[in-house]
């Protein structure tokens, strides 16, 4: 029988903080968090007492007081008596509002331009790569300065509209001045009305209606998919069982398109046209210059680096699989999108959050055109009136980055899915 | 154990210097210069000349605080703000003073904890449209597209105006008075409105002056005036007096070509005790006998300054009106030195 000892154990001395390997890597992390910690209170600490210094304090209520201004272009109700923090949410809606017709337009041009540039043609080929070295190599603020001068600079004035001078387009309903853009509106005559969600909160900062009219033609246009996806999966049946895959091209368009239709023929849909009255045009959807300059120039600068990211992906594809695909007869659009963007999404898809991401934070430049976005409502106007610049710069770091944070997380949450499972 | 003793002595030492506030005019006399605030660019208010030197009413004011502290009119830093800028750049130290056609309002003085030493200027909102537009009164701009310099209180006389009057408008916010102007000019907006001295000093740079109307209404009381921060009452005295000796002086008759003259010493008591050749006012600033003689001579008195810069025989053509001397029927007014 043999006896086993424990080796004696060495006490812990304080010393051993620091020489023992074991415990020094612990040391240092605690000493940089305390360091981290006492630094970022002593900035909490130093902003307060010079508040406190100049007799200013932090707090929010201003926020529930009138705003006393008008803001130009708004997606919902506001008066010049509605709350600070309303005049806040009707800046966020201008901000999501462009943010997203930007990424949209950003991916189409981005992805087109891609493709473009990968082409065998050479000028295409040229052509793409000169717009995508122009655009993003010059900072997208010029680019946005840039496109309102020549909007207000060289569209026509609207007392040309009056002279007759200039027309409008497309049978008087398109009317393009150095104001903005003013297209037909739709409209119900036997509309639905609206429903008007969280009235009364916060002294009515945050309500808004949402319209009955398009839940209804959403709903049956959803619908309409619904079937058409199901008639697919039936002549799918069919076709595995019988071979021959019988014709519904036409029956899928019809559920989704005819009730669509008798629907908005049922509302009462038309289109309301804009109409030269007094000083403006009346009627219509007003697209401002500042939306159409802020929109286009975010739009075109990132899709510049969206299409390298398409190229990128494109021609991390092996070549084998295009000729693999080549093989099988496959034409050269098809093998593009049958084989190539599927599996290149995938390496596309990381770095086109972050130009997502990068197109909604460079929305703030909105200022410099007077659009009206939240940071010139509430980290402009709002912060001014008020003067309460600590107040407004936080809030405002808040709610870009929960924008942010949703934009990554959804789109994260996409990439999840499509990403290729490895075994 | 000695990191966190140093650390903890930093923390100590830092929260000390963070609360202590010096006198502004001890900071200016140990600089050896005044910041003082303008505008970005406004025509006889407050303009860089071909030269680059700062010329203007505004800036005259600013020169005048210069030679009463630092007994030198050009040692000063003209520091250009925009509407959204200046009250940040005035609350965090950046400049001294502000000279730049600020409104005295309740909440600038008393929220945003500015002091304002008096009115250099009685404005009111108007609004300026071309004359082709046929308009003759602010009564017809129902739904006229407007162009306004954010960040000002235009904005909200602005709304109130159009509210109380049941009338709707499309406001177009710009930044500064350039971009307005080159908006106004290129017809994205149908009107430009801002306080009328500024409309006058706009349409004074424009190629056709003549072609623009400047409508008749005033919707607003703007009593425009150099401000201060709050809490160092010495420095806002000073400032407030200064200006005030520019008034008294038109007043009493003293103008930069005959201050010299007077300065020897006359019969009227209060120009002797302005000139400092009488009792010691100066001293109860914590400045020598000889401040207001050279504030007066840095440009003039209170008339000169406005004739200069922004009076009737300049492009920019404005009548005293409001802004004459009490005694001939304006509300320009000095409390008496004594």
């Amino acid at each position: 029988m043999t006896t086993l000892t424990d080796p004696p154990k060495a006490s812990f001395r304080l010393s051993m903080l620091i020489y023992d390997s074991r415990y020094r890597s612990i040391t240092i992390q605690v000493v940089a968090l305390i360091g981290f910690l006492i630094g970022i209170a002593w900035l909490v600490n130093n902003t307060l007492q010079n508040l406190d210094a100049l007799g200013k304090t932090i707090e929010f209520g201003f926020l529930k007081d009138p705003s006393g201004y008008d803001i130009n272009q708004r997606l919902i109700e506001y008066t010049s008596r509605s709350t600070h923090a309303r005049a806040a949410f009707v800046g966020l809606l201008n901000t999501l509002l462009v943010a997203v017709m930007g990424c949209v337009l950003a991916t189409t041009i981005g992805v087109f331009v891609g493709v473009m540039r990968l082409s065998k043609n050479w000028l295409v080929a040229k052509v793409m790569t000169v717009y995508v070295e122009t655009l993003r190599n010059v900072p997208v603020l010029l680019w946005i300065v840039f496109l309102m001068a020549i909007l207000s600079e060289t569209m026509p004035k609207l007392k040309d509209y009056k002279t007759g001078a200039a027309n409008m387009l497309f049978g008087n309903s398109i009317a393009i001045t150095n104001r903005g853009v003013y297209v037909p509106e739709p409209l119900f005559s036997r509309s639905l009305g609206d429903v008007t969600v969280l009235k009364g909160i916060y002294n009515d900062s945050f309500y808004f209606g949402v319209s009955l009219d398009l839940i209804a033609i959403l709903a049956v246009f959803i619908g309409g998919l619904l079937i058409s996806k199901l008639i697919k999966r039936r002549a799918d049946v069919i076709q595995a069982a019988t071979g021959d895959r019988p014709a519904t091209w036409y029956l899928r368009l019809g559920v989704i398109v005819v009730p669509t239709l008798i629907v908005l023929i049922l509302l009462g849909f038309h289109l309301g046209f804009p109409e030269l009255k007094g000083f403006n045009f009346r009627g219509g959807i007003h697209m401002r210059n500042s939306l159409v300059a802020l929109w286009i120039a975010l739009s075109l600068y990132t899709a510049a680096f969206i299409a390298e990211i398409v190229r990128a992906g494109i021609m991390a594809i092996s070549k084998g699989q295009t000729e693999a695909a080549a093989a099988l007869g496959l034409r050269a659009n098809k093998i593009m999108s049958l084989v190539v963007l599927p599996q290149a999404l995938r390496i596309i898809f990381p770095p086109l959050i972050s130009q997502y991401l990068n197109l909604t934070k460079n929305t703030s430049l909105a200022i410099a055109v007077g659009y009206m976005d939240i940071t010139g409502t509430l980290g402009g106007i709002t912060m001014n009136q008020t003067g309460r610049e600590l107040e407004c710069v936080l809030l405002l770091m808040l709610i870009y980055l929960v924008i942010s944070l949703s934009i990554s997380s959804v789109m994260n949450w996409y990439n999840e899915r499509v990403k290729l499972t490895e075994r | 154990m000695k990191k966190s003793v140093f650390f903890g002595a930093l923390t100590v030492a830092s929260l000390a210097a963070g609360a202590v506030a010096a006198g502004t005019m001890d900071d200016v006399k140990a600089r050896g210069k005044l910041n003082c605030g303008v505008s970005t660019g406004l025509v006889g208010f407050a303009a860089p000349d071909a030269n680059g030197t700062w010329n203007g009413f505004d800036v005259g004011v600013c020169r005048a605080v210069a030679a009463a502290v630092l007994g030198d009119p050009t040692a000063i830093e003209f520091v250009p703000t925009t509407g959204k800028t200046r009250f940040t750049a005035l609350a965090s130290g950046e400049v001294d003073m502000l000279a730049r056609n600020t409104t005295w309002t309740f909440t600038r003085d008393v929220d945003l904890k500015f002091e304002f030493v008096g009115v250099n200027y009685y404005d009111g909102q108007g609004f300026m449209a071309p004359k082709s537009l046929g308009v003759t009164s602010a009564k017809d701009l129902d739904g006229a597209t407007v162009c306004i310099q954010t960040g000002t209180t235009t904005e909200l006389n602005l709304a109130d105006f159009f509210r109380s009057n049941n009338m709707s408008y499309e406001p177009v916010p710009i930044e500064t008075n350039a971009e307005a102007q080159q908006q106004y000019l290129s017809g994205a907006c149908d009107v430009l409105t801002t306080d009328a001295s500024g409309l006058a000093a706009t349409r004074a740079s424009f190629e056709n002056p003549k072609d623009h109307v400047i409508l008749p209404e005033i919707i607003s009381k703007e009593p425009l005036g150099p401000l201060v921060r709050h809490g160092d009452n010495q420095w806002g005295d000073l400032v407030r007096w200064t200006l005030n000796a520019l008034i008294s002086a038109e007043e009493l008759g003293i103008t930069s070509a005959n201050i010299d003259e007077l300065a020897k010493g006359t019969n009227n008591p209060e120009i002797n005790r302005i000139l400092g050749t009488e009792g010691d006012l100066g001293a109860m600033l914590g400045l020598d006998k000889q401040w207001a003689y050279r504030a007066i001579k840095a440009g003039g008195n209170y008339g000169e300054l406005f004739e200069k810069n922004i009076g009737e025989n300049t492009p920019i053509g404005l009548a005293r009106g409001l802004n004459a001397q009490w005694k001939d029927g304006g509300l320009i007014y000095s409390p008496p030195f004594r």
